[in-house]
């Protein structure tokens, strides 16, 4: 891209972090966003069009295949479908095997459904930055920003479903008053430590979900970052970046996906347990 | 970048691809896994049966072919045994055949010559007439009496 003067780069960068939103703007209702400014007034009554619209699609795309491979599996010698979707499969159930040591036969489909779409979301990063963006221009859409996890929203949003489920599971399994207990009494157990307890382990139980999603949000913005900067390079020195870039971005992609997921497994696994 | 309902919009979304997830994607994949599973599982098994039973199977033939050679050579020394007995049967009735046989010959043969003697008996008396005769008819001469007498013992 156009490197020439600072303007033109700070607005480069700018008009690719930013979201397509929809929203109720305090002047002219509910509209689309054409301006970052724009954006910002609509507060929380707005919604990102091209993260939910990216998010369903990966997600959809995920059901579909496996849902596929899944009419079609067979006791049978497997084809090439139904080997890579087993090997997915495999790979979950070994890892909630191993980490989650509770009974519940949820655990595991929730990891795959997180595992398997976090890394369909991750991987349209390797997208070059500049095509979607683009396209849409041309369609007449001011902005589309493709990767989903690169919005704070997307990824704090998985992490709240898994918050929620902490909540429900712990107190499903413990009771409203083991969880009470639990939150008041550990680490010490004394009475008039209580209120120190309560601080304690809500901030420990806050952290959870927020950590999971701004890990996830911090590398993926930081990599999309990194890309936009290289898109701005004169055109002979992209690839000589970019491409290592992007093979990185392999490892890193796989990787945030396998930490959401594990994580995950991990904290529905401490909320089945008593203390 | 703004925290927005995109939060809510995502968090609704992520339920319900786990539900669906739960409800129609894992269960079949997952069954079709163990089953697969237990499908090999048994397929090893009957495996190591089936070289089990093999195994048994050779060392059932072994046994039984080891048998019949035992059979045979039983059999193959009965009848060497009997073969021997019979040469030797029909050797002693050559024996005993050859035996009559010589008999018969020599009785026959003692037959004839008492043939032979009777009839040089009933010659003897004849040439001993017929000497007598002679003799009476030539002059007693001692020695053409001599030798009449050696031409009759060489007549003899």
């Amino acid at each position: 891209m156009a490197a020439g003067n600072e303007v033109s780069s700070t607005y480069y960068i700018q008009h690719h972090l930013q979201n397509l939103t929809f929203g109720n703007h305090p002047e002219n209702g509910w509209s689309l966003a054409h301006s970052a400014e724009e954006a910002r007034e609509m507060g929380f009554w707005a919604i990102h069009l091209d993260t939910m619209g990216w998010s369903i699609a990966m997600g959809l795309l995920f059901i579909w295949v496996f849902r596929k491979a899944g009419k079609m599996a067979t006791t049978g010698v497997p084809g090439g479908l139904q080997n890579a979707v087993e090997m997915v499969v495999e790979f979950i159930e070994n890892l909630t095997r191993a980490t989650f040591h509770g009974k519940n036969p949820m655990i595991a489909p929730l990891a795959l459904t997180l595992f398997v779409w976090i890394l369909l979301m991750n991987t349209l990063k390797i997208i070059p930055v500049d095509y979607f963006p683009v396209l849409f221009a041309k369609l007449g859409v001011d902005y589309m920003k493709i990767v989903p996890t690169t919005d704070p929203n997307a990824t704090l949003g998985m992490a709240l479903g898994v918050f929620g489920l902490i909540i429900y599971y712990s107190i499903k399994v413990k009771g409203i008053g083991g969880f009470a207990r639990e939150l008041s009494l550990t680490p010490f157990n004394h009475w008039a430590l209580i209120p120190f307890n309560l601080v304690l382990e809500i901030i420990g139980l806050l952290v959870k979900p927020l950590g999971l999603g701004l890990r996830l949000f911090g590398n993926m913005f930081a990599g999309e970052v990194i890309f936009i900067l290289i898109a701005l390079l004169p055109f002979w020195a992209i690839w000589l970046l970019d491409v290592p870039w992007a093979i990185f971005h392999i490892l890193v992609v796989t990787l945030q996906a396998f930490i959401f997921t594990t994580l995950s497994v991990v904290y529905l696994s401490a909320a089945h347990e008593h203390h | 970048m703004n925290i927005n309902m995109t939060l809510i919009g995502q968090t609704i979304a992520f339920a319900i691809f786990v539900w669906f997830c739960i409800k129609y994607v894992w269960p079949p994949i997952s069954n079709a896994l163990h089953e697969r599973q237990k499908k090999i599982a048994d397929g090893l098994d009957a495996a190591s049966r089936a070289t089990r039973d093999l195994e048994l199977a050779q060392e059932r033939a072994e046994q039984t072919l080891r048998e019949s050679k035992e059979q045979a050579s039983q059999i193959l020394e009965q009848a060497n045994k009997r073969s021997a007995q019979m040469i030797e049967e029909a050797r002693e009735q050559a024996r005993a055949e050859g035996e009559r046989l010589v008999t018969s010959a020599r009785s026959e043969i003692e037959q004839e010559v008492n043939r032979a003697k009777d009839e040089l008996r009933a010659q003897v008396s004849y040439l001993a007439v017929m000497g007598a005769e002679r003799v009476l008819d030539a002059s007693v001469d001692e020695q053409a009496h001599r030798k009449l007498l050696d031409e009759l013992a060489a007549e003899l």
